[in-house]
């Protein structure tokens, strides 16, 4: 059945200006639903394929694990409703903070919207919200919660643990209280303002926003680009402007909860493709030409094709070049929302775009955010001149809400700066380039170690999957005993079998650090036994010429 | 003999049918087999299709290359006049008590900066210090190590200031309360808002997929008939009834408007109609009341009676982020459901720091409050004043809107009209501008207006200043 199904993908990648030879180290379905890439064969070296150094995979899950895991919940389910009604009739303590009833009014929650908060995530909700007291760079300060009624209520206590970070979207190490970036924000807080609490459109625009749009714009290589101080917003708040009635939007369905909110806010039709796979992508984009809008199958007005750079649950990259393929046949537009791969991703830094080494104008929308590599906070919009003109207009920020606040924009601004080599060192390519290379050592170690290992090699975003919940807990729970800080995700931000840890890479992670990381999840992946991969490890080899002497090492 | 039993029920059964086959009438027959017949004919007759269309693969090609799409965005000339203004009117240095543009120093009527807080020295060592401590951005979501120990700090003052459980703090205002509403109000409950709401609650609004019943702004009585005409609904329907939840969701100043929502008779309605208050206090927050607590405290209401409270950081506070105060069983439900809480990075955490700092400059310092409303009322007498404008707003709002008394029918022309004035103010150096909308997406497009935003620290020459300057401008554009 899978040779059918993954012959069947080569006839529509092949119907898609793909030679047949193409397609064969091209897509194939997994069990999981998701798309494999490359499998570590090495007989299609040409140099000038992109799909050759594309290595993604996504291990199926083992069957009886699965079971075991949906078992699992089925216990917490259970026993969790045995306590509420235990509760219920006051025969067990209710420690919750409960919605008091109130004469005639409708309650304000449903029960069973907060029986799985109650029952299954307050047993281990000490594995997330955890406060921190120090900046998020290669180290953090996480400080300890205990709790004597279970996870009821938290307490903070005194105790600090100084654990390695893995888990902060630092991929390039600037966030830092020291430097010259925390230094051009100190001056600017100093000279300019905190913050600017007009509009854009009502005198809140500064000549620090003027600055920071042109660096950006330079930076990404487009023509003009417009900021915005929240990058969850910049996505919600700007869709709308794009496409509205009589539109459609064809969404990744791993795409993140602010393209979802943003995608509805527009008003228009939404379609959701399979995650990275071109082949239902182009079979809705035709159908969506053919069948015309529903009911009166008149012609679409525009068609906008929603995807991400880096996706931050799977750490897979974005299949860009087929996306951009497809986006010149059928006429679509694409928003890509590089949040993830923006500084992480390419040889300068540049995301998916110089990764893939596409002009980035060959892109619509450009989005992203300075949350993540830039250790700022906000996001920006990038394209034509014409877009962007658009946006200053009509972006609900543009008139209705604040403007970037200046120390951030000023700490965007140079961390830009060193990236692009504008300061005359060589510190941001290095940073670069030690980014990559931690990646796919930790990526390859954890594979050959048994790891089920999701994503694409060259992807900062390393999840391995544990699928029981109460792994998730407990390998959260003793790696931060242990000195390490990992990101657990379990159900619902991922499917009820596939629970991960995720580790994220930075470059102002060492390599002892790295070697301590591996260690420590080698040990407990053998106490929790967590090495379910079943696959030969794979043939990639971190490029060890990215590491030149002079870069810490 | 047990085989013969077995085959006997069946046996008998058949019996019996011929039995009554032979007593049924002759017509009962008839009517059968015509019966049968027709199922046969329905069996064997060719079933409706509709012609299904079949495209070839050419006409396929065909409709795909025809297929032309609308262009992304608009064409939006080089040269268009927001744009321009933008782009003349950009600010160097801080906008604080006077702001920078087209190197004039002015008078800065247009941030709502309303308690001085911009630009103020020991919020800026707070957020010095804060930078040497965790960097600039807090590189992940509350949920993912990005909850620093000064976001709690903030939100346990927040809570306290407010005499509240629980606060819970946004990185952004706009994603405050357009992330609470949803969060509460779903698919199939009831939102009555009024119409002069801002446009963040527009949006929460609309990403709670509710039905939404918009009365007049600030008018009870239509309130209560919206109201009433829900409880004929619910009295219809008591099933439904019991699972619709009903929240009214109001500000406490408008911006829109620069007026007050009266209060007392929303909390009087929310207990006779049995809804819940939503209150949006951004433009209230740290300006009505004694101590800043915004508009419980201005009528004395306690807080317990409103079910949410939300406000903005980025006005009195002059921060950037927004918060919700409540009780805790509500406030802990955005943890897990606010949209902009959980999928967003977290605030920065020296614009956390900043807004606990301003919050208790303003605690330590109550007169400003006091010195907001004397210039507010001064300003109000002054600008009613001036021929050919009306003053929207109360005289103690810090928020205030210059409308013409007679405006023309296009609002293009009025809006240039008050830009003339606007320019002409800046000129002479007190910088306000034009209350911007866009106006094809607000639900109830407020008219054109100047829209000036009182500070405290603004001495009393200083607004003569004002007063004189815009009158003169005001003057001189009608006149031309």
């Amino acid at each position: 059945m899978a040779t059918v199904k993954a012959l069947k993908t080569v006839e529509i990648m092949s119907g898609n200006n793909h030679n047949l030879q193409e397609g064969k180290n091209g897509v194939k379905p997994d069990g999981n639903g998701r798309v494999n890439g490359r499998n570590g064969s090495s007989s299609y070296k040409s140099k000038k394929n992109w799909k050759d150094n594309f290595y993604e995979s996504f291990e199926e899950t083992p069957l009886l694990t699965a079971i075991l895991t949906v078992m699992c919940y089925g216990i917490l389910v259970l026993v969790g409703h045995i306590r509420e009604y235990l509760r219920f009739y006051s025969i067990e303590q209710n420690k919750g903070h409960t919605e008091p009833k109130i004469e005639g009014f409708v309650p304000l929650f449903q029960s069973w919207e907060s029986f799985y908060t109650r029952n299954v995530y307050r047993r281990i909700r000490d594995c997330w919200n955890r406060p921190v007291a120090s900046s998020a760079g290669a180290y953090i300060d996480v400080v300890e919660c205990k709790s004597d009624d279970h996870n009821w209520s938290l307490e903070l206590t005194e105790k600090k643990y100084h654990v390695m970070n893995f888990g902060s979207y630092n991929y390039l190490g600037f966030s830092e209280t020291t430097g010259p970036c925390a230094d051009s924000a100190e001056q600017c807080v100093r000279e300019t303002s905190l913050s600017v609490t007009n509009s854009r459109q009502e005198l809140g625009y500064t000549t620090v926003h003027q600055e920071l749009d042109r660096k950006v714009a330079k930076f990404l290589g487009v023509e003009d680009a417009i900021t915005f101080p929240m990058g969850f917003a910049t996505n919600s708040m700007n869709m709308p402007c794009l496409v509205g009635k009589g539109c459609l939007l064809l969404s990744d369905e791993l795409n993140h909860a602010s393209l979802v909110l943003g995608s509805r806010l527009t008003g228009s039709t939404i379609r959701v493709f399979k995650h990275n796979n071109m082949a239902d992508l182009e079979k809705k984009l035709k159908a969506a030409l053919l069948e015309g809008r529903p009911r009166n199958h008149r012609p679409w007005k525009k068609i906008l094709i929603v995807v991400e750079g880096v996706y931050s649950m799977e750490g897979s990259i974005v299949r860009l070049p087929e996306i951009l393929l497809l986006k010149k046949k059928y006429k679509a537009y694409v928003y890509l929302d590089e949040a993830h791969s923006i500084g992480a991703l390419g040889p300068h830094g540049r995301g998916v775009t110089d990764y893939f080494g596409i002009d980035p104008k060959e892109v619509d929308i450009m989005m992203g955010t300075f949350t993540k590599s830039f250790g700022a906070a906000g996001g920006y919009l990038a394209g034509s001149k014409a877009l962007i003109r658009h946006f200053r207009l009509h972006s609900h920020s543009s008139v209705y809400s604040a403007a970037v606040p200046p120390p951030i924009a000023k700490q965007v601004i140079s961390v830009i700066d060193i990236i692009s080599g504008i300061d005359g060192t060589k510190k941001g390519i290095e940073r670069i380039n030690q980014l990559a290379w931690n990646t796919q050592y930790m990526r390859r170690r954890l594979q050959e170690m048994g790891f089920i290992v999701y994503g694409n090699k060259d992807s900062p975003v390393v999840p391995f999957i544990v699928f029981y919940p109460t792994k998730l807990a407990s390998i959260s729970r003793k790696a931060l005993e242990r000195g390490l800080g990992v990101v657990v995700v379990g159900f619902p931000a991922t499917p009820v079998i596939e629970g991960r840890v995720r580790l994220c890479m930075s470059a102002a992670h060492t390599k002892e650090m790295l070697d301590k990381t591996l260690d420590i999840l080698n040990q407990l992946g053998d106490e929790l036994n967590l090495k379910y991969s079943r696959k030969t490890p794979p043939d990639f080899k971190e490029d060890d010429s990215l590491l030149n002497k002079e870069v810490r090492h | 003999m047990s085989s013969t039993m077995a085959i006997l029920p069946a046996t008998w059964d058949m019996y019996d049918l011929v039995q009554s086959f032979l007593r049924t009438p002759t017509y009962h027959l008839v009517v059968e087999v015509c019966l049968v017949l027709l199922i046969i004919k329905l069996i064997f007759s060719k079933s409706y299709k509709p012609e299904k269309m079949v495209l070839s693969e050419k006409e396929k090609e065909e409709l795909i290359a025809e297929w032309t799409p609308e262009p992304l965005v608009p064409d939006i000339p080089e040269d268009h006049p927001v744009i321009q203004l933008m782009e003349k009117n950009i600010v160097t240095g801080p906008p604080g008590k006077y702001i920078n543009i087209r190197q004039k120093s002015c008078i800065n009527m247009a941030t709502m900066n309303f308690l001085g807080m911009v630009a103020n020295k020991t919020i800026e060592d707070e957020a010095v210090r804060c930078i040497k401590k965790y960097g600039v951005g807090s590189c992940g979501p509350r949920g993912f190590y990005g909850t620093m120990d000064v976001h709690l700090d903030l939100e346990s003052k927040l809570a306290t200031f407010m005499d509240c459980e629980e606060a819970i703090i946004y990185s952004y205002g706009f994603a405050t309360i357009s992330s609470a509403i949803p969060a509460y109000s779903k698919r199939g409950d009831v939102i009555f808002c009024d119409e002069g709401v801002s446009f963040a609650i527009q949006k929460g609004l609309v990403a709670s997929r509710s039905e939404i019943q918009f009365f007049k702004h600030n008018d009870m009585e239509d309130l209560e008939r919206l109201l009433q005409e829900q409880a004929v609904k619910d009295k219809k329907n008591p099933k439904k009834a019991k699972v619709t939840r009903r929240f009214i969701v109001v500000e406490g100043l408008y911006l829109n408007y620069g007026d007050i929502c009266p209060l007392p008779k929303i909390v009087e309605l929310k207990w006779k109609y049995k809804v819940r208050i939503f209150l949006e206090e951004s433009f209230s927050f740290g300006v009505l009341g004694e101590a800043g607590k915004g508009v419980t405290e201005y009528f004395g209401i306690e807080v317990d009676q409103i079910d949410l409270i939300t406000a903005s950081l980025e006005n009195a506070i002059s921060s950037i982020g927004g918060f919700c105060v409540g009780k805790k069983y509500v406030i802990d439900h955005q943890r897990l459901s606010g949209l902009g809480y959980c999928f967003s990075a977290s605030q920065p955490p020296l614009l956390a720091a900043a807004a606990a700092q301003a919050l208790m400059l303003m605690q330590e310092d109550p007169g400003m409050m006091i010195k907001l409303r004397e210039n507010c009322l001064k300003l109000h007498e002054g600008l009613t004043s001036i021929n050919g404008i009306k003053v929207v707003g109360l005289p103690h709002s810090p928020v205030k809107h210059l409308r013409l008394v007679e405006p023309s029918d296009d609002r293009d022309l009025d809006n240039q009209t008050l830009q003339l004035v606007a320019d002409r103010a800046i000129e002479n150096k007190v910088a306000c501008t034009v209350a911007r909308y866009l106006e094809k997406e607000e639900k109830f497009l407020p008219p054109p207006s100047i829209r000036i935003a009182v500070n405290c620290q603004l001495e009393s020459t200083e607004l003569d200043t004002v007063i004189s300057v815009l009158a003169k401008s005001f003057n001189e554009v009608f006149a031309l």
